[in-house]
């Protein structure tokens, strides 16, 4: 793999930017795969990853029906954190916060990962109750959080409203430095690319249309391109994972909903943390090009259009104004949207199935981005140990049978 | 300065010559017209470098005048509170005073420090460069990263609060016409005429759209008298509404149109006549977009050299504003179309070097006529390259070879000052894909043209690719009254007579897009595609070769399409580039799809009167006025504001809470629990329909008793508790959570409506129409006996009993429940009487030192009788159970109660579940954090295994020592054993498991 | 976003004023006690998310508050109709060929 730096581009710049190599090569497909990864999203071609890095399994195939990187890794708003209420879930989540911190480096692909902290603002007594409930359950299990005042609130971001005068006024806040935003896209071409020299095909523009089961194994995967037989299917499709698993007659206990994000037009900095709130639903941080980057909670519908209601946009704008007033004449660039999938109990599916060699990760509602490479280790584990990652126990789809749902609700909310 | 472009007055002109204005640009006066956009005028002063260039600090100047625009962003305003960052020159009409500046550019625009630093680095900068360094060492990105942030972001934020007002309309109509161009003026007429309800909006400040900028004749006069004849026959229908300066920035489901009408913006910087902006949301039966079609540029060497502009902007500048931005004109083009830049210019009276036609040919009027004037015409030759630097000086243009992208003779150089570039027209194409349509690509007009859409939407004129006026205006007679006939209004027809015009015949266009140059494109000169994010022909090239070939990826890499313009101005060239590389078609090379907001919309637009206190509308109480003027500190619980406790002068909150604390357990005292949610249930099966959601069984309850209720989900979790009280043989009274009210209700009716409907029962929302004031204490009954008609002795009046009773005059409900665990009335008047009552009741406690407190005191003395508040000791996955309140739980009851199937289910079975229980800290006096975590062993590594936390926590004056309630891991058979309590500041502390109820355990204080 | 045709009040209303409610035609069972807990899971979790055709219960919150049954797309957002509870639906996703 050709090595970037800064001496890279310089000497680069000397023959004109004309012999850098491909990211990633265009494949023909293979007859045959030992992994073939539906999904070609940020956790897939992790998973793609892993497999190749850490189990050496090399002859594998990720099955894109668009291009790469293209579903919820294009579309989120780019938070990272591991602050998260239950253990099970802080630990998955800090895992995936781990390799985020040195994954620039290990892919030579820079992420922009930018460790520049998190702020869940509380707005009512109860919110500071669960705020110390969960900084304290993080404290505990090694991830670095701290519950902050309103005075420590107002000096961190002095341009927020923190006055008593405001509607839900502040009363403070958990703050985790580690947290942080990285730039999405990167994360699945830095993916990708260090995927593709490890040997794994990258096959955009091909679409699964069925995934063959033979004797209660799975055999291989249909697909517009033609038949590729493979010993082990993965499901890493977010928001379309239903329609895989209705291929096999599997129903998963999943709904799919329209989750928006929005930009303002570029600003000079203005803020520098991510700044979440549950309570006044919204969220916000500014992306290094300049832009306000706002999230808004889900549409309550199902809704696989990647577009929502506009009266979401409405009241996200709205929670942004009531946190920062003085946003109200900053302007609103884009606004679009993602399709969540999204488990009764708020946390991900990542498991084995009743079919031999078929694997589901899906159901990471608003949290995938940030997960994505714990969860492509976590799964890339499962999959070629046919046997769940020690971390992704709690996730198997069996919890809905027993009743050992992992409720992250409260920790959820609105805001990723 | 002088408006040394500003030429005379020619008959299209939209400038009011007679209205100077003075506005600021970077720091110098100059002058305009009334009419003048912030473009137009700085154009007239002849002002070329108006920006920076993001990435290289090249000099930048005005491209195009309209919302293509990206060069002229400016920061508009002369106060921290009033600016508006990034508002295009192009869109931003001139008021007198009007103050702007460059938003890149240090120390200024003319002299720029960055932009050496632009031309070495540039080089070192190709797209996706930051994906490649700043990596090592790790520990540096942060710092690496302050640098980019601070190069990076156009204007700034205000650093004020905006003293503007913004508000919304909603309407209903039969048609709604986006645009008001030829197409939509005709389309709207027609439907109109029809007696359909029509809306028509349009971005620009006059209707008229490219009849603004248009010399060619309409029924032999000038355009703009059809269309003020159009406009002046709409504005007399009172069915019609028409909203200049009003753009449509959304296109959403169901006929669902947002348009941003900016009502003040031009009338100066903070106007107060009326709100600044205003959101219309229009569903209409039918909508037309008559958006029409952008100018595309050509892509060519130094094509960002200030003087470098699109061919109809020249045009514009001319024709609607007066304004020849230059003296010697280059006009290159693929189309005959653009022939009328050159020949508006040389008749503005300025020279035209030459047109560059990139085709072998052409003999269209246009191009005779130019040809007729003595203009020089260049065919089979392209513009290569530009010279200069700050400005225009002169270009490069040589026989080109389209086909495999070559130069094909020797270079000739010309003088001249304006490059005008034409590529053809692009249709506006973005609101049709708003709702999910995704446009197809056109080979007869090169271009993308909406596709196939689930909404009523018509397309007519530019948009559908007719660009010749009278087909334009005939399009738009039919697509009026189609839309109208579709909406239920007329049969389809028009009566509008078609005007006379003479569209000029017009050979082929070439469908071209990027210039060669002698050089290859990764060699070649600059030749920009994307101005605002300084993304090249070279750049999108590399990009194919380093794999990104999807135009998804091309556009996510180098940032193609992401600048405020959206990539009105460079997609389709980027797409073209792209394809060439690729060796594809466009078509092949992935569509672009456009979201919202069609032009950036203020924040402030989009929220409308939602901020500040009608944000989320606060309910208070009516006795909130009492509790403001007894100096109640206020906590938001639900929507409500209710009092959290009351300080006395000098008191800390923690001795105010002491107080109250003891007042209400030795004497009385006095809460508002108004804001309980209050469910009046009827019914024949009102009793039946409570059995099932209720845990426990209501069979048995007679009339005038009260019982306390848990309700579950189906998954077997708490999710509100209260009192329910039976009226009468078919009537109950439910309370619920304050927070809860609103939920419980649509749970109700939920199970009633889809699974129960055999079930005669009703229910309405009453908590409104109650207000609740609750004595407690030992001398409350002594109170409530001075002021209240009925025996309420306890022989008369019994603990969990309900009267009827008149209450200082007023009637009232009595219900003698207890959430403090003391002698307590609950006493429920009419709303409207709850102050007079709640004074009455104060008036009669004085003798008794009445003590009002707040939700605060209330916790702690519900808490010390061990009663829980759903949300703070439960979160959704506690069940009865858990909750050691499995008397709660019937057990005879016929029906399968919601909830009760999930307890059986294997995890709710297990006896090491979190369960609630009482801790006593081994410091009497130390107060556990609420949030505190437990766990069995003290001197645990991390991570530790954390098997709790505590829920309540308080100082009890009563008991005089501190104690709390939490959830433990089987924590029920663990009472009288030690747990732990690491906190943040690094000690653990030993707490003792032990019952919940601390006070009063057996219950007598509350049966007296 | 959303325009909504409420079969009792029988007018198209704003989306804002309906709260979407799930999936519709879910039956409680009758005797839950007798089902096995993988049942009894099915009932609770496990929903049909259709991309496409999708019948689905919505609440006019600010209106008459019935639930009611709507078939709707969920790829293009089309609304096919609406019906009141206990009813069935006459467009289903066989007849349309969609899953």
């Amino acid at each position: 793999m050709q090595q970037y730096s800064g001496f890279g581009l310089l000497t680069h710049s000397l023959t004109y930017h004309e012999n850098w190599q491909r990211v990633w090569n265009n494949p023909i497909p293979k007859k045959h795969y030992d992994v073939v990864i539906i999904g070609g999203g940020g956790h897939g071609l992790a998973t793609a990853y892993y497999l190749a890095k850490e189990h050496g399994i090399t002859n594998i195939a990720v099955v894109e029906k668009g291009y790469l990187g293209g579903g919820n890794t294009a579309r989120n708003t780019t938070i990272v954190r591991s602050n998260y209420l239950w253990d099970e879930a802080s630990h998955l989540y800090e895992h995936s916060l781990k390799l985020w911190e040195g994954l620039a480096q290990e892919l030579n692909y820079n992420l922009m990962f930018s460790q520049r902290g998190v702020l869940n603002l509380g707005h009512t007594l109860q919110d500071m109750r669960d705020i110390e409930r969960r900084v304290n359950a993080n404290r505990l299990n090694g991830i670095d959080s701290e519950v902050l005042t309103t005075a420590q609130v107002q000096e961190m971001v002095p341009i927020l409203d923190c006055s008593k005068g405001a509607r839900y006024p502040v009363m403070g806040a958990s703050w985790q430095a580690r947290a942080g935003t990285a730039r999405h896209d990167a994360v699945a071409w830095g993916f990708a690319r260090a995927a593709n020299n490890l040997g794994v095909d990258l096959l955009q523009q091909t679409e699964v249309t069925d995934i063959r089961v033979k004797d209660g194994a799975v055999v291989g995967v249909e697909t517009n391109r033609g038949f590729i037989s493979a010993g082990k299917v993965a499901c890493v499709a977010a928001g379309n994972s239903g329609v895989l698993a209705k291929m096999v007659g599997m129903d998963l206990p999943l709904e799919s909903y329209p989750l928006q994000a929005m930009v303002s037009e570029p600003l000079k900095p203005i803020l520098d943390t991510v700044v979440m709130s549950n309570h006044v639903h919204g969220y916000v941080s500014q992306s290094d090009k300049g832009d306000l980057v706002i999230g808004a909670g889900i549409d309550g519908y199902l809704g696989y259009g990647q577009r929502g209601s506009f009266n979401v946009v409405e009241h996200t704008i709205a929670a942004i104004i009531e946190m920062f007033p003085i946003f109200s004449r900053v302007r609103l660039n884009r606004a679009w949207g993602g399709i969540v999938d999204t488990c009764p109990d708020a946390c991900p599916i990542i498991s084995k199935t009743h079919i031999k060699g078929l694997y589901f990760n899906c159901g990471w509602g608003t949290g995938g981005f940030k997960a994505t490479p714990g969860a492509g280790h976590v799964f890339a584990h499962t999959i070629a140990h046919d046997d769940p990652h020690p971390l992704a126990k709690p996730f198997n789809i069996d919890r809905f049978t027993s009743g050992q749902l992992i409720d992250e609700h409260g920790a959820a909310g609105v805001a990723h | 300065m002088t408006q040394v472009n500003r030429v005379a007055a020619a008959a299209n002109q939209h400038i009011n010559r007679n209205r100077p204005l003075t506005f600021i640009f970077n720091g110098k006066t100059y002058q305009g017209y009334e009419g003048d956009t912030i473009a137009s005028a700085l154009l007239a002063n002849g002002v070329d470098v108006i920006g920076r260039s993001f990435k290289y600090s090249r000099p930048r100047g005005i491209i195009t005048c309209d919302s293509q625009e990206p060069n002229a962003i400016f920061q508009v305003g002369s106060t921290q509170a009033t600016t508006i960052p990034n508002p295009r020159a192009t869109q931003t009409e001139l008021y007198q005073g009007l103050t702007a500046s460059s938003t890149n550019g240090w120390p200024n625009v003319d002299f720029d420090l960055m932009a050496g630093l632009g031309k070495i680095g540039g080089a070192m900068m190709p797209p996706g460069f930051y994906y490649k360094t700043f990596m090592y060492p790790q520990s540096l990105w942060m710092s690496y990263e302050k640098l980019i942030r601070k190069g990076a972001g156009l204007g700034c934020s205000p650093q004020q609060p905006d003293p503007d007002e913004y508000d919304k309309m909603h309407h209903h109509c039969d048609v709604m016409i986006v645009g008001a161009g030829p197409a939509g003026l005709a389309a709207a007429l027609a439907a109109a005429e029809t007696g359909a309800r029509v809306i028509i909006s349009d971005e620009q400040n006059e209707f008229g759209g490219h009849l603004l900028c248009s010399t060619q004749a309409i029924d032999g006069q000038l355009p703009s008298l059809w269309v003020k004849d159009i406009v002046d026959k709409l504005t007399t229908m009172g069915n019609v509404l028409l909203l200049p300066r009003s753009t449509v920035f959304g296109y959403y489901d169901h006929n669902l149109v947002g348009i941003n009408e900016r009502r003040t913006d031009h009338l100066g910087e903070h106007v107060t006549t009326s709100s600044r902006q205003r959101v219309h949301k229009v569903r209409a039966k039918q909508v037309i977009l008559a958006t029409g079609a952008h100018e595309r540029p050509l892509v060519y060497g130094n094509n960002d050299v200030p003087g470098c502009m699109l061919a109809n902007a020249v045009s514009t500048y001319i024709n609607r504003y007066g304004v020849v931005p230059g003296n010697e004109l280059v006009l290159m083009t693929t189309n005959d179309n653009a022939y009328k830049t050159a020949i508006d210019w040389h008749q503005a009276g300025r020279k035209v070097v030459a047109i560059v036609d990139t085709r072998t040919t052409s003999n269209g009027e246009l191009v005779q006529q130019a040809q007729a004037l003595g203009i020089k015409v260049l065919f089979g030759q392209g513009v290569i390259n530009v010279k200069g630097s700050k400005r225009v000086k002169g270009v490069e243009v040589a026989a080109i070879n389209a086909e495999n992208h070559s130069v094909s003779s020797a270079i000739s150089h010309y003088s001249c000052d304006t490059v005008a570039s034409s590529g053809g027209w692009s249709p506006v194409i973005h609101l049709s894909s708003h709702t999910g349509s995704r446009p197809v690509w056109n080979d007869d007009i090169a271009g993308f043209v909406p596709g196939e859409t689930v909404q009523q939407q018509h397309i007519c004129g530019g948009l559908s690719g007719v660009y010749a006026l009278s087909n334009v205006i005939s399009d738009g007679f039919k697509t009026g009254s189609t839309a109208a006939q579709d909406a239920g209004k007329g049969d389809g027809s028009y009566a509008s007579i078609l005007p006379l015009i003479n569209d000029p015949q017009e050979d082929p266009a070439m469908a071209l897009f990027h210039i060669p140059h002698s050089k290859p494109t990764s060699r070649a000169p600059k030749q920009f595609v994307d101005y605002q994010n300084d993304v090249t022909a070279a750049g999108i090239e590399l990009a194919n070769r380093e794999g990104f070939e999807s135009i998804e990826h091309v556009k996510r890499y180098t940032a193609l399409g992401f600048g405020t313009d959206q990539g009105k101005l460079g997609n389709i060239n980027g797409m073209a580039i792209t394809a060439k590389s690729l060796n594809k078609t466009i078509p092949e090379t992935g569509t672009t799809i456009f979201r919202p907001m069609y032009t950036p919309t203020t924040f402030g637009a989009l929220a409308g009167a939602d901020v500040k206190h009608l944000f989320d509308p606060a309910r208070f109480s009516a006795m909130h006025k009492w509790h403001l003027d007894n100096g109640a500190e206020f906590e938001d619980v639900g929507q409500w504001k209710r009092p959290w406790y009351f300080a006395k002068t000098g008191e800390t909150m923690q001795q105010a809470l002491e107080r109250e604390c003891l007042a209400t357990r030795n004497s009385v005292g006095i809460l508002d629990a108004s804001t309980l949610g209050k469910i009046d249930i009827q019914g024949k099966d009102a009793r039946e329909f409570l059995n099932r959601i209720y845990t426990n069984p209501w069979s048995k309850l007679a009339v005038g008793k009260c019982r306390y209720g848990v309700m579950c989900k189906e998954d077997g979790m708490v999710f509100d508790d209260g009192v329910t009280a039976c009226l009468g043989e078919n009537r109950f009274i439910m309370t619920t959570t304050t927070g809860g009210a609103a939920g419980v209700l649509q749970w109700l009716e939920l199970w009633h409506q889809t699974e129960w409907p055999e079930l005669e029962v009703y229910f309405s929302t009453v908590t409104d129409h109650w207000s609740t004031m609750t004595i407690s204490g030992p001398n409350s009954r002594k109170v409530l006996e001075k002021i209240c008609d009925v025996d309420v002795s306890n022989d008369n009046f019994r603990y969990m009993d309900w009267i009827e009773a008149t209450v200082a005059g007023v009637k009232a409900r009595i219900f003698r429940i207890s959430f403090t665990g003391e002698l307590s009335f609950e006493i429920n008047v009419q709303a409207n009487y709850g102050m007079h009552t709640w004074q009455a009741v104060m008036a009669a406690g004085q003798e008794f030192d009445i003590t009002p407190y707040g939700t605060e005191t209330m916790h702690i003395l519900r808490a010390e009788k061990g009663f829980i508040i759903v949300g703070q000791d439960t979160d959704g996955s506690v069940t009865p159970q858990d909750l050691d309140m499995d008397w709660v739980v019937g057990k005879k009851k016929e029906f399968s109660f919601i909830g009760k199937r999930s307890w059986t289910r294997f995890d709710n079975k297990r006896d090491d579940r979190k369960q609630m229980v009482g801790l006593k800290p081994k410091d009497p006096k130390f107060v556990l954090p609420e949030g505190a975590q437990i766990v069995f062993e003290k001197d645990q590594p991390i991570p530790m295994t954390m098997v709790g936390h505590v829920t309540s926590s308080y100082y009890s004056a009563c008991m005089g020592y501190s104690f709390a309630l939490a959830v433990v891991k089987g924590g029920i058979s663990r009472k009288g054993q030690s747990v732990f309590l690491p906190l943040s500041d690094g000690t653990t502390v030993e707490a003792e498991i032990c019952s919940p109820v601390f006070y009063d355990p057996k219950g007598d204080r509350q049966n007296v | 976003m959303l325009l909504i045709h409420c079969p009792y009040c029988e007018e198209m209303r704003e989306e804002e004023e309906f709260s979407p409610a799930g999936q519709a035609h879910i039956v409680r069972p009758l005797d839950p006690e007798v089902l096995s807990d993988e049942e009894w899971a099915r009932y609770l979790f496990f929903r049909k998310n259709p991309r496409g055709l999708h019948h689905e219960m919505w609440l006019h919150t600010h209106g008459c508050r019935k639930y009611f049954n709507v078939t709707r797309n969920t790829v293009t957002y089309q609304i096919m109709e609406s019906y009141k509870m206990g009813q069935q639906p006459s467009v289903t996703a066989s007849e349309k060929g969609q899953s």
